[in-house]
């Protein structure tokens, strides 16, 4: 038997997706159950004057009714934004915020009676504009936030002199960009079916990717204990973070479950999975940055604003990481940035993959294409002048260990055929080279406390098998196949004989959830822990019985294995590992290391590990049209170690598409405050047609500290794709665009201010 | 309500449906075959693809009543048991499934053509499913797994 890290397995679960076996949140059912539907604001923002729902309480089985006023403790996902409510309780703050919500015997009554539902509202100048939102006139969006203006959070960090440096630089670039607003687009809408329970604790099941916050934001808002409380994660439609905060729609179902006695279902239509949104915040971003003649960098500062929309949701941490995560992938000693952002009347943003670093990335590899152009310097080689070592810390104390950059760009240099092709590509072809830098896993908990990020359970029992229990949601990304992978590579056995059984906050120890691309490198390490320790229990059980030394035995191939030739199969292994004691568990875990400066904003950005990348991309730009095809991505990602190089290129692959489509295709387009392209024929996410030949290559620097080595791949790969478009752009036409998404009427703009330039 | 009488997956199935459901709802909701899916209910994800009468079709857009007396297949009506189909096999062991919610409309889109086209071209099979939308994966699996299909039905 081969060893099991390394080799491509395709996901446990694939069978039951490809079968139409796998069930999902809302192919849930139960006998009883209530559907749920929403009255939800048509008004930006307006004062609730009065509801009044005694018609749709008239009409024959509807079974409840709830308002804000039901619900009407904050919640969020961060400790510092506990600025939602379940319903909209005197003021409405955006077009499709929930004010009131039915449970009826069919969706039709429930859908029926929302809208018989009657609110008066006194309508109020709303907020649209985040420049407006800076304003000390501005209308108040939250009462309670700080200041006089609409800002939300204001995150700064200054090293040395970045503005000095870059004025007296040999060469600098300074440049601002504008970034539309994108969102998540999973093909699963938001489902939730929750159940109160004869014993008084409450069943969710639901469509998340953080158990263990909604678990926690039911148990504040509802005020029930929180070992009531069971989050069950099905099968999971794709997240990509826009499934990573407690939302309203779920505490609803929960309350009218427990108000009703009966089973509550939940099924978002699309117009709703845009109305909820949680996307990629809108940013406004200036960039400067210089370098002397040799295209040493000698500065970088940035001014970024971004608009959140009507709620908080992970926004502080995404306010941070739009700056601090331009520490990397290069050394830069003068580095400062400021970073606000602003409450406005829209549907709120939150984290969408690659978290608050994917606008600013662009910003920023697009400059040093621009800076290398300036000083006739090839733009890899500028790059590779500037990459931060493996072993270091960054100016704002980042610990970099493992760092595979270098690798990444000579791979996909020599594989495009860079050197020889770059600049000489007819007139419309060309590449362009972008790199990235990752978080592998958020360092600091979300709420502090003293317990792990992540518990991973072993349990063995006389059949033999090893059920591993994680919190850890397997939303597609394949956590579920990286657990069992781990636990088989430990223990010498075949997949067959591991199970998973995940997230389901009654069964399964707390994971933080699946984001800021943690799973694999703290569940992965706590799941590797767990399984060292059954082994070793059972290693001690062998050697005793046996009296072969147990630091000789060696577990491959579904045995244990003396050093003289001995074999003990799996199964007498069990049975003597479990005499007199019967089923044991062992229990693994992660803690992040202590990292970090001791100044203000230092734990921003703090990870274990990071990931990097370098990409190529080639475009064909239709210059009568403005149309931009990209061509081929070559992609080149340090993951540490490919613990499963399916999954990984998986989620190579996904990030180049989900790239592309905010480059060039996608974009939310807002009147008044009111979404005008919430649907996928409005909203262009890339077909097939559109998707370019991708050719990926895993780079394996062996991480130190990540199981089997391994860091992250799931947000990381998607940083560099965009610039790297831009830049192509650049190579075959000559312009440089710095809006996002870059469709055909702003290339074409660019490509006739130009002309007109050139005169 | 009407009277629907169906062949659903070889077996004759009926209920009473409303005037307005859908195809996918009455798969769904009346025949508890939840592995067709519900995207965005405008046909345009194509996760509710099925076939009716042979002929790829979008349940989501389908009147129940239009199907009267038809026959539909859904991907619950694609392996034989435990045997996949091999298109199924290829997107299994190509990684061609993350989330998993596009995947029963892809193979029910490109079933059909796979029978129409037993040789394709890359780019006949990415005209075949782009009008299946899926978030995770950038395509190239499910590209490749349906010309491995491919090879494998038509050697």
């Amino acid at each position: 038997m081969s060893p099991v890290i390394g080799t491509p397995t395709p996901s446990l679960d694939a069978v039951a997706k490809v079968t139409g076996r796998a069930m999902y949140a809302g192919d849930h059912n139960l006998p009883g159950q209530l559907h749920l539907r929403f009255l939800r604001s048509p008004h930006a923002f307006a004062r609730i004057v009065g509801i009044d729902a005694s018609a749709a309480l008239a009409l024959p089985g509807v079974c409840a009714v709830a308002t804000g006023r039901d619900l009407p403790i904050p919640f969020g996902v961060l400790p510092v934004s506990q600025d939602e409510t379940a319903m909209a309780v005197e003021v409405v703050r955006y077009v499709g915020e929930i004010v009131a919500a039915v449970a009826a015997e069919t969706e039709a009554l429930a859908q029926a009676a929302a809208e018989l539902i009657r609110v008066d509202y006194e309508l109020l100048d709303p907020c649209l504009d985040p420049r407006a939102s800076l304003e000390i006139r501005a209308p108040k969006i939250h009462l309670r936030s700080k200041g006089e203006t609409n800002l939300h959070k204001e995150a700064k960090l200054r090293f040395g002199d970045p503005e000095g440096k870059v004025a007296r630089a040999y060469a600098f670039v300074s440049e601002r960009f504008q970034f539309d607003a994108v969102t998540h687009a999973f093909t699963e809408p938001h489902a939730t079916l929750a159940v109160w329970n004869g014993d008084d604790t409450l069943t969710v099941t639901t469509a998340t990717q953080v158990p263990h916050y909604l678990h926690r934001a039911l148990a504040k808002v509802l005020e029930l204990d929180l070992h009531r409380i069971q989050v069950k994660k099905p099968a999971l439609g794709g997240g990509f973070g826009g499934k990573s905060d407690p939302f309203p729609h779920e505490v609803i179902a929960a309350h009218l479950a427990r108000l009703t006695r009966r089973p509550v279902k939940c099924v978002f239509s699309r117009e709703e999975v845009f109305l909820s949104h949680h996307g990629r915040h809108p940013t406004e971003l200036a960039l400067s940055v210089g370098c002397d003649a040799e295209g040493r960098l000698e500065g970088l500062h940035a001014d970024i604003l971004i608009d959140g929309g009507a709620y908080g949701s992970f926004g502080v941490v995404t306010t941070y990481y739009n700056g601090v995560l331009l520490q990397g992938p290069y050394r830069i000693d003068d580095f400062g940035f400021r970073s606000r952002r602003v409450y406005t009347n829209k549907p709120q943003c939150g984290a969408m993959r690659g978290h608050g670093a994917v606008n600013p990335r662009f910003a920023m590899e697009v400059s040093l294409d621009q800076l290398a152009e300036r000083i006739g310097l090839d733009p890899c080689d500028l790059r590779e002048r500037n990459f931060l070592p493996e072993n270091t810390l960054t100016v704002g104390q980042l610990r970099i260990t493992s760092n595979g950059v270098r690798d990444c760009l000579r791979t996909v240099r020599e594989r495009s055929g860079w050197d020889r092709r770059r600049g000489h590509l007819p007139f419309g072809r060309g590449l362009g080279v972008a790199c990235g830098f990752f978080i592998s896993g958020s360092a600091l908990p979300i709420i502090w406390n003293r317990y792990p990020q992540t518990v991973v359970q072993a349990k063995l029992d006389f059949d033999g098998r090893v059920l591993i229990l994680s919190g850890a949601s397997d939303i597609g990304q394949g956590s579920d196949t990286m657990l069992a992978m781990v636990a088989a590579e430990v223990l010498g056995l075949p997949l067959s004989r591991i199970q998973v059984e995940a997230a389901d906050t009654r069964l399964t120890p707390v994971d933080l959830g699946s984001y800021s691309s943690r799973v694999t490198f703290m569940a992965g390490n706590a799941c590797k822990q767990a399984a060292e320790k059954l082994r070793d229990r059972v290693a001690a059980a062998v050697a005793k019985e046996k009296g072969i030394p147990a630091e000789s035995l060696a577990f491959r191939e579904g045995a244990l294995h003396g050093a003289s030739g001995q074999v003990v199969t799996w199964d007498e292994a069990v049975e003597m590992a479990m005499a007199g004691c019967g089923a044991f568990t062992e229990s693994g875990c992660y803690i992040s290391p202590k990292l970090g400066g001791d100044f203000k904003g230092a734990g921003a950005g703090l990870s274990p590990s990071y990931s990097f990348g370098a990409f190529i991309s080639e475009v064909e730009v239709d210059p009568a049209s403005g149309k931009v095809r990209v061509v081929k991505v070559w992609g080149a990602h340090d993951c540490g170690r490919a613990l499963n190089p399916l999954a990984v290129r998986g989620q190579i692959e996904g990030s180049i598409h989900m790239g592309l489509g905010q480059a060039l295709s996608e974009r939310m387009v807002f009147d008044e405050g009111r979404i005008l392209n919430p649907d996928f024929c409005g909203y262009q996410i890339p077909t097939a047609l559109d998707t370019p030949e991708m050719d990926v290559a895993l780079i394996e620097s062996g991480d130190a500290e990540g199981p089997f080595g391994a860091k992250e791949a799931g947000e990381g790969p998607i940083h560099p794709v965009l610039p790297s478009i831009a830049n192509a752009i650049h190579d075959a036409v000559g312009v440089r665009l710095r809006y996002l998404p870059m469709t055909p009427d702003k290339v074409l703009a660019a490509m006739r201010e130009q002309e007109v330039g050139r005169g | 309500m009407i009277h629907l009488r169906l062949t659903v997956n070889g077996f004759p199935r009926e209920c009473l449906a409303e005037p307005h459901e859908t195809l996918l709802d009455v798969l769904r909701d009346r025949f508890g075959l939840v592995g067709t899916k519900k995207g965005c209910e405008q046909g345009s994800c194509g996760a509710c693809t099925v076939h009716l009468d042979g002929v790829p079709v979008l349940s989501c857009l389908t009147p129940a009543a239009r199907c009267q007396g038809q026959s539909v297949r859904t991907i619950e009506g694609v392996a034989e048991g435990e045997k996949l189909h091999p298109l199924q096999r290829q997107l299994v062991e190509k990684g061609a499934i993350q989330c998993g919610y596009c995947t029963p409309g892809m193979v029910m889109a490109a079933l059909p053509f796979l029978d129409s086209h037993p040789h394709p071209s890359e780019g006949e099979i990415r005209e075949a499913l782009s009008g299946n939308l899926c978030r995770c994966t950038g395509y190239a699996r499910i590209v490749e797994a349906v010309k491995a299909a491919a090879e494998e039905m038509h050697p």
